[in-house]
């Protein structure tokens, strides 16, 4: 029935590559590409993207979104991304990593890259699990969470906390923007593409290092169907790891 | 006027979709698509109820949804 006068309203944006994924049913992974991928068509910025993609499920995203990209090892995206907009400082760079490449054995670089205050943005895609090794338990895996190196759920006195990374990079002080949103509703993924436009916004006006915590589904590794998953993103997740900006100093007049 | 386009070869099944249309239009079709996923559809009977809000588009996570709108012409409503 269609008209002759119809908009398309909703279409795959540009960035994003026309071909299937890697990834399962459900996945998040698919929507915070898409969301990055709406944001350099959006912001005019594919052109002079360079992207600094990890390791983890999202290790193919070079062949998803269509801007150059330099793979780095395990956990060091933050700290190839230094180098390459040191040398390319008049391009975009963003780095895209899973919580077990920057919160467990990349902990090192994200804390020291954003302490300098780098001039890049960084996505932080959390889903309380080492997914592409199946399911091993992470730094921001939740109390009582039942991983296959926590089966019988993770313990507080023997395994420490849940790392809540968006607060702690937001106390550091070459951080400009720091903020969480959430990928398992619309509203919060709206919210999402607003705090990754923040982030995006503090490279290009070179006010700092911007960093965007996307709460994600893996219901592979949750064991649960997608639907399940996101119910556990706004029953679980949320109320430990809670959304909002936890930095942002375009609000404050700029780091001193 | 509005109506959704479900790209069957990327549909992964998941249903997400099927959670935030606001008029409860989308459903799981009995087709398989040759990734042996079993895709979203909006029977034809209903088609007509969608009001192109791009909820479902919005929360898909393979971009397998479009969404076409029809501007209302003056005097329709
Ligand atoms: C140096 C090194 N150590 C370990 C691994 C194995 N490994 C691959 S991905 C991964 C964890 C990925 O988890 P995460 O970053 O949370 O990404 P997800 O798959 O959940 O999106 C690990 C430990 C590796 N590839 N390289
Ligand atoms: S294992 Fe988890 S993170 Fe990896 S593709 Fe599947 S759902 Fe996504
Ligand atoms: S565009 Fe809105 S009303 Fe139409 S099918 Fe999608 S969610 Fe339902
Ligand atoms: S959200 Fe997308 S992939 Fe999932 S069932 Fe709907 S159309 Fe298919
Ligand atoms: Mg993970």
């Amino acid at each position: 029935m269609s008209e002759m006068n119809e908009k398309l309203v909703f279409d795959k944006p540009e960035s994003v590559i026309d071909r299937a994924t890697h990834y399962c049913p459900g996945c998040h992974h698919g929507i915070a590409h898409r969301l990055v991928g709406e944001l350099l068509d959006e912001m005019n910025l594919a052109e002079k993207t360079l992207m600094t993609t990890s390791i983890g499920c999202s290790v193919f995203l070079y062949n998803y979104l269509n801007v150059d990209a330099v793979e780095a090892p395990h956990g060091r995206a933050p700290a190839v991304a230094t180098g390459v907009k040191r040398a390319r400082p008049d391009h975009f760079v963003f780095t895209y990593q899973g919580d077990g490449d920057l919160a467990s054995i990349g902990m090192a670089e994200i804390m020291h890259a954003a302490n300098r205050g780098e001039k890049m943005s960084v996505v932080f895609v959390n889903n309380t699990v080492y997914g592409m090794t199946g399911g091993q338990m992470a730094p921001t895996t939740l109390i009582g969470q039942k991983t296959t190196t926590s089966p019988a759920g993770r313990c507080q006195a023997t395994q420490g906390s849940p790392i809540r990374m968006s607060e702690i990079i937001a106390s550091l002080g070459g951080v400009a923007y720091a903020a969480r949103g959430s990928l398992d509703c619309v509203k919060n993924i709206r919210a999402a593409k607003k705090h990754l436009r923040k982030a995006f916004e503090c490279q290009i006006n070179g006010t700092g290092f911007g960093f965007v915590e996307l709460l994600s589904g893996c219901p592979t590794n949750w064991k649960m169907t997608p639907i399940q998953a996101n119910e556990r993103i706004q029953t679980e997740m949320i109320p430990y790891f809670p959304l909002g900006v936890f930095k942002d100093i375009s609000e404050e007049g700029g780091i001193c | 006027m509005s109506r959704i386009e479900v790209q069957e070869d990327r549909c992964k099944g998941c249903l997400l979709c099927t959670t935030v249309c606001p008029v409860n239009i989308i459903v799981q079709s009995e087709r398989f698509n040759v990734s042996g996923y079993k895709v979203a559809e909006v029977p034809e009977a209903d088609m007509d109820k969608c009001i192109g809000c791009a909820s479902c588009a919005m929360i898909c996570p393979d971009v397998a949804i479009k969404v076409y709108k029809t501007p209302k012409k003056k005097g329709d409503n």
